[in-house]
This record gives C-alpha cells, sequence and structure tokens, in this order.
C-alpha cells in the first residue's frame, strides 16, 4: 500500500485505534484535513477554538482512558493548543497532539504561521518529535502514542511540516506493531523488598492515613485500592485529582485533603504516624507548609514517576511501579501476613479520635433566606444525577471547590478538572469530550460566570455535534476564588475580581439553538433541574444566581500547616480545636 | 557540594536543549556542560557540572532519567574518577615576557600553539583547578582571551558508561 505523508498520518491514526480527533484546520495542515475528508473511520470535531480542542481531547482521555488526539495548524493553531497542552502535562493525561508546521525548507526564516512549536511546548509535554522526512511519520507516531500512555503518561506534542504530508509523494506503509526504545523503559512491577518494608510498617501504625492522588484513577487501580483500604481498615484521604478512586459514601473516606480539605483529613494528616501515598505527588495545596507536613509520619510513598518520590517531602519507604502492580502485591503480601490480626485493634482509638474530629461537620453551611448558596446547589445537584450514568466537569474557582466538598463521586474517571495547572475555560470543552465518548450519559459541567466565558464558543461546537452537555453555571458575579482571597488577605480590596457587564446567559444560550433557564430562588432549583436533566438531547445552560458572599471553608492559608485552618463562621467558634 | 555527571543521550536535534531547558525550568545550577558524539555517532555523551545538596542531585538525576532522550547517565563524584578540561589562553608575550611566559607555560606543562611577534596562544589541559591556577600567575594585563571548555571526567577502572 503506497500513501502519501497526509494519509500516512490520518491511516496511523486508524491503526491506533483512535476514534476522534478535536482540530481546527489551517494552511499547514490542508493535506492532512484533505486526508481526513476522504475516510469515516477517524471522526474529526470542529472546534471554535484550539484551547478547546486540546481541553475536549482532554476530557475525553479522562473520561475513557484512552489517548486524546488533537489537530491543528502551526503558529497560532499551535500557540492555542498550549494551555491545553500544559494543563494536560500537570494532570499526567495521555493526548498526542498533531501540529502542522511550515514547510521544511523555510523553518528557521520567519514565515507565514511559524512559530517554534517543539521549543514552545518543550517545558509542557512529556515529549515531542519535529518530523523531518515522510519515512518517519508512522514510526514517530507509533512512538508518540507509546510514549503518552505508558509510565506516568502525557502529552505528546508530533510537529509535521507541510511537505511531509505532500500528496504527491507516496511512500510503501507500514505501521509498526510494537515499539523498542533503548532510552524509555517504563518500571511495572514494585521492588518486592520494599513492598515487605511498607506493609511491615504499616501493621504497627497507630494512626495510619492512607492519602491517594490522581494515579489511582489513571492507573485504573481503582479497585485495588478499595480492596487495600478494606483490608487495613485505614482511613482514605483523596486528593481533588483522586476524588472517586474510592467511594466517597464508604464510612472509611475521610474526605479530600489540602487546603480546602475537610478537617478531619487534615488533622488526620497532622497526627498520622505512617502515611501511605499512592499515585499523589505531594502537591502544595495538599501538602501546605512543608515543614509542618505530617510532623510524625514515616511515608510510604507508591508512584509510576521515581522523580515524583522525594521532590518535595523526604519519603522513608519508596516504592516505584504502576500503582494496581504494586497493590496487587501489597494486598497480597498482607494477606499472608501472619500479624494482620493486630490491625484493627491498632487503630481503634485512632478511629476514635477521627470520629471526633468528623462531629465538628466541617462542610456545614446553612441555606437560610432567599439566595441560593453555591453548596446547596451542588448538594441538590447530587441528588438529582446520582442515579444518572453520570460524569461531571468543573472550571477552576470557587465552584470547584464546593463540587468537590459536595458532590460525592463513587466512581474513578467521573469527575473530571483541571487540578495542576488550574485551567478556566477547561469545562465545558472537557465535557464534550465526555460527551462524545458516551452519547447516553448525563454529562454537566460545573462552572463559573467567569470560567464559562474563556471557553463559551464551544456552545457551538455543542450545537453542530449533538452533544447535550449541561452547563450549571453558579454565578455569584465575582472570580469567587479571587475575591474570597482579596476579602481574607487584601482587607476586601476587591481588584478586578467583579465581572461587570455579564450577558444575559438564557439569551446567549438560546442564541446558540440550546436551552437556557435562570434559577435565581432555593425553592425553585430542584424542579429546574429536574426540567433540565429531563431534556436528553438538549444542551441546557442553567445560569444559577447564587450568594456572592460564600467562601469556600474549610481554607489553610498558602504557606500555613494542616493543623491552621480557617474553619466556616458557621460552626460554633468557641470549639475546641486541633 | 559539586557534582560532575555524565549522561549518554541520544544525538538527536534538540536533545541538548531538553537537558538546558530543564535546569533553567527547576533552578537548577549548571556551572558547565559539554557535549559530543561518541564513537557510536548514535549517542552523544554530555559532562555536566553541577552544585546542589543530597537531594537536589537526587532530583536532577531523577529529572535528567526521565528525559526521553536520554539514555543513561552517572554521577561520576560517587566514586574515583578523573577530570580534564582544555584551555587555549591568548597572552601579551612582548619582550621582556616572552622568556618568563615560555618558561611558566612549561611550568604548567603547557603547549604554544600559536606564535606571534606579540603573543603566544598557550594550550593547556589538566583539572580545573590546575587552568585556575595558571591563570592566577598570569599577570591579568597580559591576558587577551581566555578559552576553556569545561571538565570532561570518566570512571577510573575498568567501569564504563554504556548502553
Amino acid at each position: 500500500m503506497e500513501l502519501s505523508g497526509a494519509e500516512i498520518v490520518v491511516q496511523a491514526l486508524k491503526d491506533e485505534g483512535v476514534e476522534y480527533v478535536w482540530g481546527y484546520p489551517g494552511g499547514a495542515v490542508l493535506h492532512i484535513y484533505d486526508a481526513i475528508f476522504r475516510q469515516e473511520d477517524v471522526r474529526h470535531i470542529l472546534v471554535r477554538h484550539e484551547q478547546a480542542a486540546t481541553h475536549a481531547a482532554d476530557g475525553y482521555a479522562r473520561a475513557t482512558g484512552k489517548v486524546g488526539v488533537v489537530l491543528v495548524t502551526s503558529g497560532p493553531g499551535a500557540t492555542n493548543a498550549v494551555t491545553g497542552i500544559a494543563t494536560a502535562y500537570m494532570d499526567s493525561i495521555p493526548m498526542v497532539i498533531l501540529t502542522g508546521q511550515v514547510p521544511t525548507p523555510v523553518i528557521g526564516s520567519d514565515a507565514f504561521q511559524e512559530v517554534d512549536t517543539v521549543g514552545i511546548t518543550r517545558p509542557c509535554v512529556k515529549h515531542n518529535f519535529l518530523i523531518k522526512r515522510v519515512e518517519d511519520i508512522a514510526d514517530t507516531i507509533r512512538k508518540a502514542f507509546y510514549i503518552a500512555s505508558s509510565g506516568r503518561p502525557g502529552p505528546v506534542v508530533v510537529d509535521i511540516p507541510k511537505d511531509v504530508t505532500d500528496p504527491n509523494v507516496r511512500i510503501p506503509y507500514h505501521y509498526p506493531e510494537t515499539i523498542e526504545m533503548r532510552s524509555y523503559n517504563p518500571v511495572e512491577k514494585g521492588h518486592l523488598g520494599q513492598i515487605r518494608k511498607a506493609v511491615d510498617m504499616m501493621l504497627e501504625a497507630e494512626r495510619p492515613v492512607i492519602y491517594t492522588g490522581g494515579g489511582v484513577v489513571l492507573g485504573d487501580a481503582s479497585e485495588q485500592l478499595t480492596a487495600l483500604v478494606r483490608e487495613t481498615g485505614f482511613p482514605v484521604t483523596n486528593t481533588l485529582m483522586g476524588l472517586g478512586a474510592y467511594p466517597a459514601s464508604d464510612p472509611q473516606f475521610i474526605g479530600m485533603l489540602g487546603m480546602h480539605g475537610t478537617y478531619e483529613a487534615n488533622m488526620a494528616m497532622h497526627e498520622t504516624d505512617v502515611l501511605i501515598a499512592i499515585g499523589a505527588r505531594f502537591d502544595d495545596r495538599v501538602t501546605g507548609k512543608i515543614a509542618h507536613f505530617c510532623p510524625n509520619a514515616r511515608i510510604i510513598h507508591v508512584d509510576v514517576d521515581p522523580a515524583s518520590i522525594s521532590k518535595t517531602v523526604r519519603v522513608d519507604v519508596p516504592i516505584v511501579g504502576q500503582v494496581s502492580s504494586v497493590l496487587d502485591d501489597m494486598l497480597r503480601v498482607l494477606r499472608e501476613h501472619p500479624r494482620k490480626e493486630r490491625l484493627a485493634d491498632n487503630i481503634k482509638a485512632w478511629w476514635e479520635r477521627i470520629n471526633g474530629w468528623r462531629k465538628l461537620e466541617c462542610l456545614r453551611y446553612e441555606q437560610n433566606g432567599d439566595a441560593i448558596k453555591p453548596q446547596y446547589a451542588v448538594e441538590k445537584l447530587y441528588q438529582v444525577t446520582k442515579d444518572d450514568d453520570f460524569y461531571l466537569t468543573s472550571d477552576v474557582g470557587q465552584h470547584q471547590m464546593f463540587a468537590a466538598q459536595f458532590y460525592p463521586f463513587e466512581k474513578p474517571r467521573r469527575w473530571i478538572n483541571s487540578g495542576g495547572l488550574g485551567t478556566m475555560g477547561f469545562g465545558l470543552p472537557a465535557a464534550m469530550g465526555v460527551q462524545q465518548a458516551f452519547p447516553d450519559a448525563t454529562v454537566a459541567c460545573v462552572t463559573g460566570e467567569a470560567s464559562i466565558q474563556m471557553c463559551i464558543q464551544e456552545l457551538a461546537t455543542c450545537k453542530q455535534y449533538d452533544l447535550p452537555v449541561k452547563v450549571v453555571l453558579l454565578n455569584n458575579g465575582y472570580m469567587g476564588m479571587v475575591r474570597q482571597w482579596q476579602e481574607f488577605f487584601y482587607d476586601g480590596r476587591y481588584s478586578h475580581s467583579y465581572v461587570d457587564a455579564l450577558p444575559d446567559f438564557t439569551k446567549l444560550a438560546e442564541s446558540f439553538g440550546h436551552v437556557g433557564m435562570r434559577i435565581d430562588r432555593p425553592g425553585d432549583l430542584e424542579a429546574a433541574y429536574r426540567e433540565a436533566f429531563g431534556m436528553k438531547d438538549r444542551v441546557v445552560f442553567m445560569d444559577i444566581i447564587v450568594d456572592p458572599s460564600e467562601n469556600v471553608y474549610p481554607m489553610i492559608e498558602a504557606g500555613k500547616g494542616h493543623h491552621e485552618m480557617h474553619l466556616s463562621p458557621h460552626l460554633s467558634s468557641d470549639r475546641e480545636l486541633a | 557540594m559539586r557534582h560532575i555527571i555524565s549522561v549518554l543521550l541520544e544525538n538527536e536535534a534538540g536533545a541538548l536543549s531538553r537537558v538546558a531547558g530543564l535546569f533553567s525550568a527547576r533552578g537548577y545550577n549548571i556551572e558547565s556542560l559539554t557535549v559530543a558524539p561518541t564513537e557510536d555517532p548514535t549517542l552523544s555523551r554530555m559532562t555536566l557540572v553541577t552544585t546542589g545538596d543530597e537531594a537536589i542531585i537526587e532530583q536532577i538525576t531523577k529529572q535528567l532519567n526521565k528525559l526521553i532522550d536520554v539514555v543513561k547517565l552517572v554521577d561520576l563524584s560517587e566514586g574515583a574518577h578523573i577530570e580534564r578540561e582544555l584551555m587555549m589562553i591568548k597572552v601579551r608575550a612582548d619582550q621582556p615576557m616572552r622568556e618568563e611566559l615560555k618558561r611558566l607555560s612549561d611550568i604548567f606543562r603547557g603547549n604554544i600553539i600559536d606564535v606571534t611577534d606579540v603573543s603566544y596562544t598557550i594550550e593547556m589541559t589538566g583539572d580545573s583547578h590546575k587552568l585556575d591556577a595558571f591563570i592566577r600567575v598570569l599577570d591579568p594585563d597580559l591576558i587577551i582571551e581566555t578559552v576553556r571548555s569545561g571538565p570532561l571526567g570518566i570512571a577510573r577502572g575498568g567501569k564504563r558508561l554504556s548502553i
């Protein structure tokens, strides 16, 4: 079979089993777009801005575990994609981004729509390639998919100059079945000696905490984690990225930890004597001030990336390997261990202490008065959607934290948000990607009136491809999290955090051909949700006017320890804390 | 503490900038960096000198290993090793200093590789301290130009860094 470079690109995607490509055409990728036009296996989704292409592919990847694929042109096409590439990089999402490039003879001459894409993306990709010969396309794309999806996953950029895809140059096509790279051999199994050491430490623990992150979700190790937590009887806390890896309704789940984590999770971190960190990277939003982090703990850390281990916090028992494989081994060692029976007794007092912290009900809020509380809006959302096959994406800010705190996720890959980079504008395109993968599922995007405006043009893409995502806009008229920090740390000088001149979102949604709703009374909320989620084949944009003064609690200020939380003023102030 | 790290990396366009970019992006110190292809033309060998405490050096080696283009590396400072650096230094060699400069160069086992009426260019190898010492014994006013390769390193004994 002889194919042109452009046809090889598309055929390689088919051979990788790619169903969807999100993209936007332009000069440098016209040959590839022509090859896409002449086939039907790989479906192209035309977005309205390249940033959205990356977020949509990213949402698809997070929900399915498959590699998300993007195709954009050179120059501004590539630079617009950078925010989405960096978003995927920070959260270790497997993606392959194909970027057009100016023809090889003019590279470096400041040609029209030329940028050094490999140079610009280098710090925010797992790896990138510039293809210089048509003979290299198939191998390079194979490598890109392999690198993106193995080890610690991440985005890989493949930059393809226009002349390499010339339709008049045809060569025999062969797609390599396997790929070997002498310089890249991700670890699978964890070291058994280290795993035994970890189990011994866990059996001695009196105040253990299992702290898990996005690695458990990405590594499809939720089942193993659940088994380990049940087997040990230990409390488990998830990071923002790890939510859903362990069922939130289970009594052993003590909530999210970190800056806006629960009182019980953060206090348990502060007092733990053995911390078992699994697929988590000790991010600053989780650890708070390092000097105060888990001051009494010996630390076990399971991660597929050796560079994550002892990066910010020194650990005592590092275990490098795929989380699922390591947890399988750990469970086996634990189940066969002669001292296993002691576990329950060891931690009895610890659970009493944790249950004492729980009594504080740190997330309590009061839905009184005429204004809808954002927490109430999320709780009601849960009540209405909990029996659905439901996915929730989020933008970034207060609404994201309220969703993380008040929507209990029972399964992995159901909570999709930009944790590491904190990218406003992520939620709506990510929801499109999820809906594309699961057309029959209920997909909602919780957002704020500031975030949604960063990628609102994608309402058109939803229309074009019949993607009936539900937009749950918690509209408080402010960049809520910025406003909260300004209230706490800048004496209430609300510098540029008020979003004046908001559009009429109902009319805006309608102008895109969707259903718009405005809800401003607590009593109307449930009925509105039921009506909106009842419209299975329509985009419904719910503009929910919420109390602008509400803050996210608990809160640990940047640079403080886990035991130094600000608690909601609704909680009794005279209570003995810590 | 000072560490000298040898890295085997794919001899591909952009490999060097990945390493350089890593050091600047993560704020690691880099004192010198040299790179050239090896006897296997698909591989380059890089020698870099950096400073940092144990934890930072551990991160540097892990982050370098994480780069897809890096095939293998070794922190030579962990064992016995030899370091050599090449310097070419051009000095003003008018009378009456001509004889004295020749003698100094001989003491340091330098070679004069270019001569004019008014200048010598001296080639010298050694560890970095020796080259520093030679510069110190020269009158600064005599130095016209200095160029140094940065250190290269290799482990002592039969050990080798190879794939």
